[in-house]
């Protein structure tokens, strides 16, 4: 019997689990690949426009000190300018090649603009901490991973042609582009080499809590002035999984999905559906069938679905 | 989505104080009693993530770990007796998050560098000396094979020097030519444009060194061949005129830092692979990230040497015109580095390396 949540996604084969120095299990969710993908596109982009930014910005100093020194005709002293000029531009393109992905990473949320987007950040492996080496090793092999082929497929096809270097380097490139494809954990070369991998990150918000509305708390409907009270036959036919169904129908709130359900349940247990008070029908349903497992839960008792039991 | 279903059908606008004691199910009051740290924890979580960690007080700082665990315990209660899945789901997502921070990253970027500088970089590279050594093994053979090559046949020159090297230094130069790209430089002004060229250039060739070596090492192997037979080319050229010596002295002021680097990003490069390829005890996965991590240390370090490097190359060589004078300063890098390499043996602070 696994634990409830993990039932509504079962089957799902990104999930794996960790377990904190506590020793509580968390589950994990691996990134998918498209959104992999998406961060790095997002990353290449921000990349691209920053190193233009910088060149753009770069020439117009260089422009600018030209103007003023020109008029003085003091001709070293341009040459000293723009030589420092030339240094900081090849300085900052060396550092957003190399550094861009490194000082993202190894900030408090692991993840660079693209990921943050895309919803996903980098941890460590086995569980424990994602240290400065890994994020290091990791974005050192993206450099023959992404930036080699690419920086080779741009000069092999230079020449109008895709001579043998091209072809050459869309190999090279297809290797490590596909490498996530061909393990399970979903690796790319440089997370295999860092020892990290690369998950989702959650961000959830607390939902309200179900049991507080009337009808759960066992008051009459204020529509119709029914007190819905379930049997234990009644409350008997579904388990864990329906529970957690309902719990989202509830949560989603519509209207057509709330009739249907209401519908079914009644079907099942036997009542006559009225209709206009679903909600509060249902409310009460669920805080009745939830009191009832959740009793059941700790006499160590769980019923996962409503097969369960059966014979 | 946190709408208030109740207020949207007209009933239950009663919250807060109200609202804990009326929960009918007591996995709800559970949680109502127990809210108010979650939402502290996730305020703090949210703070430090945005990275405003200065913000923070000191007092959200030091109950970080505290409100961890206490969030961590809800969530073991609540899988043993709740059935809320939008709760649980909730908490596991707000422990994740905290555990990524209690346990993440806690050094800062100096603070690693002091650990990097003080002993942990020296240690990855003495723990990886066994492919230092077969580096520059490949090294020293890469030389004698460009040499051998260019003496049975010099046209082997014009293959194995890029364009770039060969302007005068072709075979054939005079002695007087050779002599000139040597000494008698000094008048220039220091090229420091194209010493940070230089460096841009060898860092990414010394990167790669590195990252082939995820293919099991070979073509770091081969990368070290390639570019030493350069070496062993040029060597032949300036032996043929006598001038051997002299051009030994010339490469010596940063060759012997940029050479050094580059023995240590293609042993960096080597030791990955030879983990893979011969992972011993442990399973390939855990040796290729052991020794992935190792050799990040050392990458590092080589991307530094390679600023040394190109400083000397850009400005010293310039400014010293005599072969004794160059090698004095050549052989005193390579003392400096082998010193602190090998002989600076200080343990670091908590764990540096792998």
């Amino acid at each position: 019997m696994s634990a409830a949540p993990a039932s509504l996604r079962a089957g799902n084969d990104r999930l794996r689990r960790m377990v904190t120095p506590e020793g509580i299990e968390l589950p994990i969710t691996l990134a998918s690949r498209g959104s992999r993908f998406g961060a790095l596109a997002l990353d290449l982009i921000f990349i691209g426009l920053a190193m233009l930014a910088t060149t753009i910005a770069l020439a117009m100093i260089a422009g600018g000190t030209f103007g003023e020194i020109a008029a003085k005709a003091h001709k070293t002293a341009i040459e000293h300018a723009l030589e420092f000029l030339f240094i900081v531009w090849i300085a900052a393109m060396f550092l957003f090649r190399n550094a861009w992905f490194l000082y993202f990473e190894l900030g408090p949320r692991g993840a660079t603009p693209g990921k943050r987007m895309t919803g996903i950040r980098v941890a460590a492996r086995d569980g424990g901490r994602l240290s400065a080496e890994m994020v290091i090793a990791r974005n050192l092999l993206r450099d023959i991973e992404l930036f080699l082929p690419l920086v080779f497929l741009l000069s092999a096809s230079d020449g109008g042609d895709m001579g043998a270097a091209g072809i050459a380097a869309t190999a090279w490139f297809l290797v490590f582009a596909l490498f996530p494809f061909f393990n399970k954990d979903r690796l790319r070369a440089g997370d295999l080499i860092a020892g990290s991998w690369v998950v989702e990150a959650p961000k959830r918000k607390l939902e309200s809590a179900m049991s507080v509305g009337e009808a759960a708390r066992g008051k009459e409907s204020r529509r119709t002035g029914v007190t819905y009270k379930f049997g234990d036959e009644e409350l008997a036919v579904y388990g864990e999984y329906e529970l957690q169904t309902l719990e989202r129908v509830l949560r989603e709130n519509r209207p057509e999905a709330t009739v249907a359900v209401a519908e079914a349940i009644c079907r099942k247990i036997g009542w006559s559906p009225g209709s206009g008070d679903e909600r509060a029908f249902l409310e009460a349903y669920y805080t009745q069938l939830r009191a009832r497992l959740e009793a059941g839960m700790r006499f160590g008792k769980r019923k996962a679905d409503k097969f369960d039991g059966k014979p | 989505m946190a709408l208030d279903l109740g207020t949207m059908f007209g009933r239950n606008t009663q919250s807060g104080d109200a609202a804990l004691e009326a929960a009918a199910l007591r996995s709800d009051r559970f949680r109502q009693e127990r809210e108010g740290d979650w939402q502290r924890l996730e305020a703090i979580v949210t703070r430090m993530e945005a990275g405003r960690v200065r913000k923070l007080s000191d007092a959200d700082v030091l109950e970080l770990p505290v409100l961890y665990r206490t969030v961590a315990s809800s969530l073991s209660i609540a899988r043993e007796t709740s059935l809320d899945a939008a709760t649980l789901a909730y908490l596991e997502g707000l422990v994740q998050r905290a555990w990524f921070l209690v346990y993440g990253p806690r050094v800062s970027l100096g603070g690693w560098l002091r650990r990097f500088f003080g002993g942990g970089w020296s240690a990855a590279v003495r723990a990886i000396w066994v492919d230092l050594l077969i580096a520059l093994a490949a090294m020293v053979a890469g030389t004698v094979v460009g040499w051998v090559l260019v003496a049975h046949d010099p046209d082997w020159y014009y293959a194995l020097v890029p364009g770039q090297f060969a302007d005068a230094r072709v075979p054939g130069a005079s002695r007087e030519v050779l002599y000139g790209t040597l000494f008698g430089n000094q008048g220039q002004d220091a090229k420091s444009a194209f010493s940070a060229y230089l460096f841009s250039n060898n860092a990414q060739v010394s990167i790669m060194a590195f990252a082939l070596g995820f293919a099991f090492g070979v073509p770091s192997l081969m990368l070290l061949v390639q570019n030493m037979g350069t070496m062993g080319a040029m060597l032949w050229l300036y032996h043929g005129q006598g001038l051997m010596v002299d051009f030994a002295g010339w490469l010596a002021v940063h060759g012997t830092t940029e050479l050094y680097a580059i023995l240590l990003a293609g042993g960096a490069g080597l030791h990955v692979g030879r983990s893979m390829a011969f992972p011993g005890q442990l399973s390939v996965m855990q040796a290729a990230g052991e020794a992935g991590r190792r050799a990040a240390v050392v990458m590092v370090g080589v991307v530094l040497m390679l600023v040394v490097a190109a400083m000397l190359e850009g400005f010293a060589r310039q400014l010293i015109d005599t072969t004794a004078g160059r090698f004095t300063v050549g052989g005193a890098m390579l003392a400096i580095w082998t010193g602190y390499f090998f002989a600076f043996r200080r343990v670091p602070q908590g764990s540096a390396g792998a």
